[in-house]
């Protein structure tokens, strides 16, 4: 079945060698040798080519061309070359080489080309190594394309056994590495090996440009096709300390689709057997010191994750709602705190953010990546630094509390890889003075909301000044500090009786009749006084109508008070007097007593009347 | 001897003075902090739910309103008012601007408007979440308005302390639970004091006030009937009982004016405001008071004798009137069904009018009428305070305590008769009891102060307790004993001798004293007596707020679509099915995919899941209703037919029988039968009753065993554990092995709480088996049969 699928899936690539066939030779290089190692453990097919081009013309080369099938192109995700230095064991990979899309004439036109610009021109006879790696999305397709829930899920993966090259190409081997499963069929060459879960093709020599072989490798691949087919990441710089990412996904696993019936119960007792092709986590690297995590959807906090953390990571375990099968699709959103001073730094005046392009998850794929940069308000001259090409627009966010807006560096990149997860620089000038702003707006605006309060209370902001209502008010405010003055009086009066007790008090400890007589002369004329202050209080009262019902009351508390100094003034004299007469206590006792009963109920009065005055 | 004892008095009687005046300066200061703690108290104890869940729309109402406000904050006003949602009642749909009360939407989108335009970027769900809450805190404050205007700002303050944790309140407005009631206690008890503000100022400002809170009350709940039925009943009362005055005109007659015309400004009052039976009592009282206020006019202006003559006129006319307007009552009321009572209303007045008519009010578990334990889990202390609560209002009596005991008295009727409206009782309570606390501490603090060991020898003071003392032993004690103290009476009566022996002893240079002759009556109990009943009250107060703490924290926090438990270690375990269930749907199903599920589910698919759904909790559509019940209780085969009628592509179900989460459809599914069979006949309880019992185990009926509900939500159960015990029953299942054939599983939660079936498409015909067409043309004549009964046919 894989072997005719093989043939079937081919169709394409028959017109393609056709036209591969009839196309010229293009310069004199030579290929002396091309190892391909394809890496299929992964839903992504990535292709660790090491070429060794030898100049063989007169002229010196100065790049060298790629070329790739259209088909394969579309899902072409990332593309770099490295030239390689030294030789056998000692080699290292050395400088990236540029690569570009180039469209040399008088090719065929079902192949697309990339040239690698050497740093210095290939001399006659002189030879390169470069290492080139390539890496591609959605060119495993699942086959059968639907399953249920019991199946495994099988791919196929589809490449020429021949590398296919303007070149001619002397040596040349192909080895591919699939997952530690069941492989269910491959095309089967000359030189072809199987070992476990490697095939091997080749070696293969002096092939003329633009040999073609099919290969179809057909097998069981069971790990997470996970693709997120939107990811937004926004990046929010905040100078007070925290880089706040936020990221929202939306998933699909990108297998063969599940058809008919999904059973609980199936997938809870025998999750390895049927549930074999679904995925149910996905692991995310964020950096380390991550802090404030969180990971929900539209409709909430989903429960069901994990974090562990070291110096080097931190590792969050994520499990949707529910295990996704084939086709099936949900979404979400994780956000982090990350500190400040890990990820922006400042250089020749200019502040800058550097931060990892793509996707923090294991092994996804992203169809399309849109990354917002939001900058602190204020921030000015931004200029972007990545490593490859990606789409760039700028605008603005509105924010707690922002007046001109947050500048947003936007950045699109569609069929991203985790091999783009590489560092990008954000260049901005920011003053730090602006931070105060916010804080600043806060406080001018309680300040305003207080000064408004106090004006408010203290302005008269009533419009007829000659109403009824308001003159009415205003006396009443009048009598009312009227009342209160009496009050104070009362109280007053009532303080200068409690040195005529203490008077008392004194004359009993010293026997000073003269000091005690004297105390008395003193408090009586302050106590005249004091009731001078209270006439015109009193007066007015009577005057002012608003006061007519509590005026009785004031009047009887003048009064009782009057009363009450009358009656300590007896019992003062009275009590001098005896003491003069040297009488016995029980005997001034029993003289004062009458007077005494009279004084604590007079107390009372007073004390009454200025509760019920207090409650008015 | 006497001149020590004052030369004590002196310094604190300064002190007491200083005091006294610091304590009138900063008064107000003081009452508003305390007043600003009560409403960040009031707020901070409904966010256990956040803190202990998440931040999320809790049930099942809040999520329609949520939904409203999506749409309210993302088109608009105008498309609110005009919006035709075809999202639910499939294939009717629901004209959702014209039957929703807006108060809480709009307040909402206002919220999330207002905060946007400041640039603060807060999400339409974060302002619903704690819509709730904001207005728990202005609602206490209301609550402090009104008791005031009743009793003072001692007694409003702690009614506002009362209110801001009472637990039947928190039970509908913690954070997420975003429901009309949340706004609408508020604007209840807010429209309350303007009423009495104006009773008590009478200043047409406020009655024009009060108009507009009724507006916003009328918008916001259908308890506005509540208010409209209760404040001329008020006035009924004070025309009554003589206390007619021009306050109580202006009050009353511009709130039934405004408040009428501005009530039909909302689309789902609309001409009810005029129309039905529940705004007819105001109407009625209107025109009672304006005759009353023509009779005291008339009294006013001519001779006692005229005026005798006068009564006998407008006695006749208003009698006139008032029988011409019965008579057009009458008229109305009789043309019309229900007797012009709307469902709800009915069952109010008759408790049992529900469950005899309307099973779908029946059925809400939070129509039923509550049990004794809920009113001590919902009010707590506050059922004990509010009897000297009501005593209190009566000493004296004025129009203003006359209203609030009213208040609660209608209102522990109505809690009486759906659990519901204890909501409405809570606020009566809190007001009361607030009373009851303030004046209770009133005379005990007062009796403290008077007694403090410091100003014991005061004389003044002294011979005042010895008069009082004295006098209440003559008086029989009538004066002395403060009246919301009965429960403290014995105990202060046995102290009282005691006392007054030591207080002989220890004075005897006093003379007999002459009896008092203030005319104040001084409430003043004994110093143990009011120390011991101060720490009691205190410790009762403790115990509320230990109740109200615990009822915000555990009973009342849970947002009821993520259920936790608690494993035997210790650990937290978090059924979030429901979320997962709606989640696949919302992913993995077509956007206009019609879901079936009972009614309780509908609001949150559509909020949650985005989909289709056929009824849902605004059982606006009795027979819509009844027919998903019928196909939930009909066989397999007749179930397909009825929801491929209705272009129905997925059925849910809500199963609790491996977990044991009892509100689960089975233990709903009587209620779907008695629905169902309440429109089409042929669905009969008694069919689903073994011997009058609800069972599912191998004692079942057939039918039982047969319906859809039980095949779906048993649909492989017995596979878990062998023996298919279901855990909520705790029963083993009567039909374990069966397979369907019109319905295909396609998705199962990770607790199986939701399952959800896909209907398989229509089988091909299949020619040339005679015997098999023979038989299955006897099953379509007679599905023709049932056909007639259902109306999708």
């Amino acid at each position: 079945m894989g072997l005719g699928l093989g043939v079937m899936r081919t169709i394409e690539f028959l017109l393609l060698i056709i036209a591969i066939l009839s196309a010229p030779v293009l310069s004199d290089l030579i290929l002396s040798k091309v190892e391909r190692r394809i890496d299929l453990t992964s839903q992504i097919a990535r292709i660790a080519s090491t070429i060794k081009a030898e100049n063989d013309g007169s002229s010196s080369v100065s790049e060298i061309l790629l070329s790739i099938p259209e088909v394969q192109a579309k899902n072409l995700a990332y593309l770099t070359a490295k030239l390689v230095e030294g030789k056998g064991k000692a080699k290292t990979s050395g400088v990236a080489l540029a690569v570009e899309p180039a469209n040399p004439k008088g090719m065929p036109p079902a192949l697309s080309f990339y040239t690698m610009i050497l740093p210095k021109p290939l001399a006659n006879g002189d030879s390169v190594t470069l290492d080139v790696l390539a890496a591609f999305t959605h060119s495993l397709r699942p086959f059968p394309e639907k399953i249920t829930q019991a199946d495994i899920q099988l791919v196929v993966f589809q490449d020429t056994a021949h590398y296919l090259s303007p070149y001619p190409v002397k040596v040349q081997s192909l080895t591919l590495k699939l997952p530690d499963a069941r492989i269910e069929s491959y095309t089967k060459l000359e030189n072809t090996k199987g070992l476990g879960s490697e095939i091997k093709y080749g070696p293969y020599e002096n092939l003329p440009p633009f040999s073609y072989s099919p290969v179809a490798i057909h097998f069981e691949a069971n790990q997470a096709f996970a693709v997120a087919r939107e990811l937004v990441r926004e990046i929010e710089i905040s100078h007070w300390g925290n880089v706040q990412v936020t990221e929202h996904y939306d998933i699909v696993h990108g297998g063969a689709m599940s058809k008919g019936e999904f059973s609980r119960l199936d997938y809870q007792s025998k999750p390895q057997i049927r549930g074999a092709s679904a995925f149910k986590h996905l692991v995310a690297k964020l950096p380390p010191r991550a802090h404030s995590i969180y990971y929900r959807d539209a409709i909430g906090n989903i429960s069901t994750s994990h974090v562990r953390g070291d110096s080097k990571k931190t590792e969050i375990l994520i499990e949707p709602r529910y295990p996704l099968f084939g086709g099936w699709k949900t979404a979400f959103t994780i956000g982090y705190g990350l500190p400040l001073q890990d990820f922006v730094f400042e250089s020749e005046g200019k502040r800058f953010l550097n931060f990892s392009f793509g996707s923090p998850m294991h092994d996804l794929v992203t169809d399309s990546i849109t990354l917002k940069v939001v900058l602190p308000e204020g921030s000015k001259y931004l200029s972007v630094s990545t490593p490859f090409v990606v789409q760039q627009e700028e605008e603005i966010k509105m924010s707690h509390l922002d007046i001109f807006g947050r500048p947003v560096v936007v950045l699109k990149k569609a069929n991203v890889v985790p091999e783009h997860n590489q560092f990008f620089q954000v260049y901005y000038q920011f003053n730090a003075l602006a931070m105060l702003m916010e804080p600043f707006m806060l406080i001018t605006g309680i300040f305003f909301l207080f000064v408004t309060c106090i004006i408010y209370v203290h302005v008269d902001l009533s419009i007829s000044k000659s109403s009824a209502s308001y003159l009415a008010k205003l006396q009443w405010d009048d009598v009312r500090a009227t009342v209160q003055q009496i009050q104070n009086t009362v109280n007053q009066c009532l303080s200068t009786h409690e040195k005529l007790e203490a008077s008392l008090r004194d004359l009993s400890r010293t026997g000073d009749v003269q000091a005690c007589k004297a105390a008395r002369k003193a408090t009586d004329g302050l106590l005249k006084e004091l009731s001078k202050e209270l006439k015109p209080l009193i007066s007015f009262l009577q005057s002012s109508p608003p006061a007519a019902h509590i005026l009785p009351k004031v009047e009887e508390l003048v009064a009782k008070e009057r009363e009450l100094q009358e009656r300590l003034m007896a019992k003062h004299s009275t009590i001098v007097d005896s003491y003069e007469k040297k009488l016995g206590g029980r005997e001034t006792e029993n003289r004062v007593a009458s007077v005494q009963q009279k004084i604590v109920a007079l107390r009372q009065d007073i004390e009454d009347l200025m509760e019920y005055i207090d409650e008015i | 001897m006497a001149s020590p004892e004052s030369a004590v008095n002196g310094p604190t009687m300064t002190a007491g003075a200083a005091s006294k005046s610091l304590r009138n300066a900063f008064g107000g200061v003081i009452a508003f902090i305390i007043l600003v703690l009560i409403g960040v108290l009031a707020f901070s104890i409904r966010l256990f739910s956040v803190i202990k869940y998440e931040s999320v729309i809790h049930e099942f109402d809040p999520y329609f309103n949520y939904r409203v406000t999506q749409f309210l904050s993302k088109n608009g006003i105008y498309d609110f008012w005009n919006w035709f949602d075809d999202r639910t009642w499939y294939p009717l749909g629901r004209v959702i601007g014209g039957t929703v009360y807006p108060g809480l939407t709009l307040t909402a989108g206002t919220i999330w408007k207002v905060v946007n335009s400041l640039n603060i970027p807060l999400s339409v769900e974060t302002v619903c979440v704690f819509t709730a809450p904001i207005f728990s805190a202005f609602a206490s404050w209301a609550a402090y308005l009104l008791t005031k205007e009743v009793k003072g700002p001692g007694a409003g303050l702690t009614a506002a302390a009362l209110l801001a944790m009472v637990p039947s309140y928190i039970s509908r407005s913690v954070a997420g639970s975003y429901d009309n009631e949340a706004v609408a206690i508020f604007a209840l008890v807010f429209t309350f004091y303007l009423y009495i503000k104006t009773l008590n100022t009478g200043s047409l400002f406020y009655a024009t006030l009060n108009a507009l809170a009724y507006f916003y009350m009328v918008c916001s709940w259908g308890g506005y009937t509540f208010i409209i039925n209760l404040i001329p009943m008020h006035v009924l009362l004070c025309i009554v009982t003589g206390r007619y005055s021009s306050r109580l005109y202006i009050a009353y007659a511009p709130l039934v004016v405004l408040g009428t015309l501005l009530a039909s400004l909302v689309p789902v009052v609309g001409f009810n405001a005029v129309l039905t039976s529940e705004h007819f009592a105001s109407f009625l009282v209107f025109i009672i008071i304006h005759v009353v206020a023509l009779a005291y006019y008339i009294k006013g202006i001519l001779s006692p004798k005229m005026f005798k003559v006068a009564v006998t006129l407008v006695v006749s006319a208003g009698l006139a009137v008032c029988c011409a307007v019965i008579a057009i009552l009458i008229a109305v009321v009789a043309s019309s069904p229900t007797k012009g009572w709307s469902g709800r209303s009915l069952t109010l007045l008759d408790p049992t009018y529900a469950s005899k008519y309307i099973p779908i009010i029946a059925s809400v578990s939070e129509h039923q009428p509550p049990t004794w334990p809920s009113y001590f889990m919902d009010i707590n202390v506050l059922a004990f305070l509010v009897p000297a609560g009501i005593i209190a209002c009566f000493m004296p009596l004025t129009d203003s305590s006359s209203f609030v005991i009213l208040y609660i008295v209608t209102s522990v009727y109505f809690s009486g008769v759906m659990v519901r409206l204890m909501l409405v009782l809570a606020p009566a309570a809190c007001i009361l009891s607030g009373i009851a606390l303030s004046e209770a501490f009133n005379v005990l603090t007062r009796s403290i102060k008077f007694q403090l060991p410091g100003i014991a020898g005061n004389p003044s003071i002294a011979v005042r307790m010895w008069c009082i003392m004295s006098t209440s032993k003559e008086n029989g004690s009538s004066t002395v004993v403060a009246p919301n103290d009965i429960p403290k009476t014995e105990e202060a009566a046995k102290e009282k001798p005691a006392k007054k022996n030591r207080k002989k002893e220890k004075e005897n240079v006093e003379k007999k004293p002459t009896p008092s002759k203030t005319e104040k009556r001084l409430l003043v109990l004994p110093l143990e007596a009011s120390v011991i009943a101060v720490l009691l009250l205190v410790l009762l107060g403790a115990f509320y707020v230990v109740h109200c703490v615990w009822a915000a924290a555990e009973a009342y926090s849970a947002p009821s679509i993520v259920l936790t438990s608690h494993s035997n270690d210790g650990g937290l375990h978090v059924f979030d099915d429901f979320r997962e269930a709606y989640s696949w749907l919302s992913h993995n199903t077509d956007v206009d995919d019609k879901v079936a599920s009972w009614w309780d589910y509908g609001y949150q698919t559509t909020a949650m899941a985005n989909r289709t759904v056929l009824v849902d909790n605004n059982t606006w559509n009795n027979t819509h209703i009844a027919t998903v019940g019928t196909a939930m209780s009909s066989p397999e085969k007749q179930a397909w037919e009825i929801f491929h009628s209705l272009d129905v592509k997925y059925v849910l179900v809500v199963f609790g029988g491996v977990v044991g989460y009892p509100s689960d459809d089975i233990n709903k599914f009587l209620w779907m039968v008695r629905i169902g069979g309440g429109v089409f006949p042929h669905i009969k309880e008694p069919d689903y009753l073994r011997d009058g019992q609800y069972r599912i185990d191998a004692q079942a009926t057939p039918t039982m065993l047969n319906c859809l509900m039980y095949k779906l939500s048993y649909f492989r159960f017995v596979e878990t554990d062998g023996k298919g015990f279901d855990r909520v029953r705790r029963t083993e299942i009567g039909k374990k092995h069966f397979k369907l054939t019109h319905f295909e599983e396609v998705f199962t939660t990770h607790h199986w709480m939701v399952r959800i079936y896909k209907l398989k498409p229509q089988r091909n015909r299949i020619r040339g088996k005679t015997k098999k067409s023979k038989s299955s043309r006897s099953v379509s004549s007679k599905r023709d049969v049932r056909g007639k009964r259902n109306p999708w046919h």
